[in-house]
């Protein structure tokens, strides 16, 4: 397929731009590039056609089946978009005086105080971008407050084996040392090794529950016990709150910090369609450290801004990505109490429904009930049949399924992760689990078959290795 | 799966070769590689790196992850295999001769398994 630069004829475009009518002003020389832009000059037909194009070749959640683990591929209502663009939320300015923007500033003061129900939390930025950069910024909260009380020796943050490799990452973004602990049997957090690994220099501990196999961790409140008693903080990462939304509270829970995937669990669009938001819930310890500027009601019911009195500084420009918030404002009034409720156990409902199905011929990871999502293990399909994982994902494509996580979480070989989320109907759960149930017919009666998918797609197997090894990263 | 003899192993996964009472050289095993799968990127210490038994001292990327490589020693980085920073992949083809670190002024190291020992560790793995 031809780049939007490859197309299209030199002089050829559109006169979107009015004439220019003021003096044109020379650059200095020296200032100037030396090679041209490479812009492209391509008709209105040809970028209609050339979107469309790609349009056809993705999958998206409005394509069909996302089952993605831990992305909660959930559909985004409409009426979330209808509001985000609203010229109320549109034409503004950051910089406005407050008393022009006041719906704009009671969205965010809403957002808050709902998001801050759901989780048990006291306060809330908005600032960070998406999950990872909600990680770093409740790490530094976290950092911020043990130094606020001189104590400085805390460096260090408990992460178990199954957590997200951005938790990890986040925590040496942040300037702390990463402390793994091994994951029990059934992939709940091993209770001795935390307390063998707690001690006077833990900031604290990174914790995702349902974790990432699926299952809720039954010990959590004796988890955030220990951490607190070692002087460390709970910080609580919300990739899979889809499963206890409006059910079970971080906050209760012994958390103190919380990150929300808004673009994951609130229904805001997901990865290209982003952008993302990830807010940091706290508690009100944490609350004089929060980033950026906050709305605050004032007595005569008017909405003014204000900052906390030791932030750690903005963590990205102004309120943060606000149409997101938007959206997730809307997604939650228009399911209200009862309908976060509903959706949570539907996603649950939906999980178990598909692993019921499958549990017969796919080897489950975990036994028993799960939450949102459920973890395959193919490893004996990789001895007896020479049949991996990948194989099952590229095979599903042809089936017009998006594939699940796959070789995630690592403790789990061969791994797939399935999460249907709440917004699948039974029929489509069904004909998912027909599917996956011939590729397992063929993964025994002819691998090769499940070897040489995806047959339907415009890309077959790309080579990874190479490209990985060797990226070509300009024409 | 071969597991050499006359390496030493730990329960991360590495393989070392004692070439004195103090130095050593120290790589992925054969386990590892086909677990972790064709590996794409290998970051290595930087020589004269301190090395604390059971910490992380390298990184290898595949398609699949990026996984900690620990080091089996406390000692020092006396030479990295810069061979493996354009070539990777020599540790799926060869992982016994594809050596990581060579370290030296190995003070103590972590619990080191034999050959034998290691290989009931991986069939435990792999059930």
């Amino acid at each position: 397929m031809q780049l939007i630069t490859e197309k299209g004829r030199e002089g050829r475009g559109l006169s979107l731009l009015p004439p220019c009518d003021v003096e044109r002003a020379e650059p200095a020389q020296a200032d100037c590039r030396k090679i041209p832009l490479g812009m492209p000059s391509v008709s209105e037909t040809e970028i209609s056609r050339h979107y469309s194009a790609l349009a056809r070749r993705t999958h998206g959640v409005n394509d069909g089946f996302y089952p993605l683990g831990s992305c909660t591929m959930k559909y985004n209502p409409k009426i979330d978009e209808e509001a985000a663009a609203l010229s109320g939320f549109t034409q503004i300015h950051p910089l406005q005086p407050a008393e022009t923007a006041q719906g704009c500033m009671e969205v965010l003061y809403l957002a808050e105080k709902y998001l801050c129900e759901i989780t048990g939390m006291s306060a809330m930025t908005f600032q960070p971008a998406a999950g990872a950069h909600g990680e770093f910024t409740g790490l530094l909260l976290i950092k911020a407050w043990h130094h606020s009380r001189g104590d400085m020796k805390r460096t260090k943050i408990i992460v178990p084996d199954s957590a997200h490799g951005t938790n990890p990452a986040s925590a040496a973004m942040a300037g702390l040392t990463v402390v793994n602990v091994p994951s029990a049997p059934d992939g709940s957090v091993d209770l001795e090794a935390l307390r063998e690994a707690v001690g006077e220099d833990t900031a604290g501990l990174m914790l995702t529950n349902p974790n990432t196999v699926g299952m809720f961790d039954e010990n959590i409140l004796e988890i955030t016990k220990i951490v607190h008693e070692a002087g460390g903080l709970n910080y609580y990462d919300g990739a899979n709150l889809n499963a206890i939304m409006g059910i079970a509270r971080p906050g209760d829970m012994g958390f103190d910090v919380v990150h929300l995937n808004l673009h994951k669990t609130f229904a805001t669009p997901h990865g290209g369609g982003g952008p993302g938001s990830g807010p940091v819930g706290c508690s009100e310890a944490l609350a004089p450290f929060l980033p950026g500027a906050r709305v605050q009601k004032k007595e005569d019911g008017s909405y003014g801004w204000t900052g906390a009195e030791q932030t750690i500084g903005s963590v990205k420009a102004f309120y943060g990505n606000f149409l997101v918030v938007v959206r997730a404002l809307t997604y939650i009034l228009t399911l209200g109490r009862e309908g976060i409720v509903e959706a949570a156990r539907n996603a649950v409902l939906n999980a178990n429904y598909l692993r019921t199905k499958l549990a017969d011929t796919y080897p489950m990871a975990y036994d028993g009930l799960c939450m949102h999502e459920f973890v395959v293990s193919l490893q004996s399909w990789k001895e007896k049949y020479g049949v991996t994982a990948l194989d099952v994902a590229k095979a599903l494509l042809d089936h017009g399924i998006h594939p699940p996580t796959m070789y995630f979480p690592l403790i789990v070989h061969e791994a797939l992760m399935f999460e249907p989320t709440e917004t699948e109907s039974r029929e489509t759960l069904d004909e998912a689990a027909a599917a996956l149930l011939e590729i397992a017919r063929l993964a025994q009666t002819d691998p090769e078959a499940l070897h040489a998918s995806p047959r339907t797609t415009p890309i077959g197997r790309p080579d990874e290795v190479t490209a990985a090894r060797h990226p070509v990263v300009r024409g | 799966m071969n597991f050499p003899e006359e390496l030493k192993y730990t329960d991360s996964h590495e393989w070392v070769k004692m070439l004195d009472e103090q130095t050593a050289l120290i790589g992925l095993t054969e386990y590892a590689q086909s677990e972790l799968g064709d590996l794409v990127f290998v970051n290595l210490p930087e020589a004269d790196t301190e090395l604390s038994a059971g910490e992380a001292m390298a990184d290898v990327e595949s398609v699949k992850a990026v996984s900690d490589v620990y080091s089996p020693v406390t000692g020092r980085v006396e030479e990295v295999n810069e061979e493996l920073m354009d070539h990777p992949e020599f540790i799926n083809e060869t992982p016994y001769e594809s050596w990581l670190v060579k370290a030296a002024d190995i003070a103590d190291t972590v619990n080191l398994m034999t050959a034998q020992e290691y290989a009931a560790l991986v069939e435990q793995e792999q059930q």
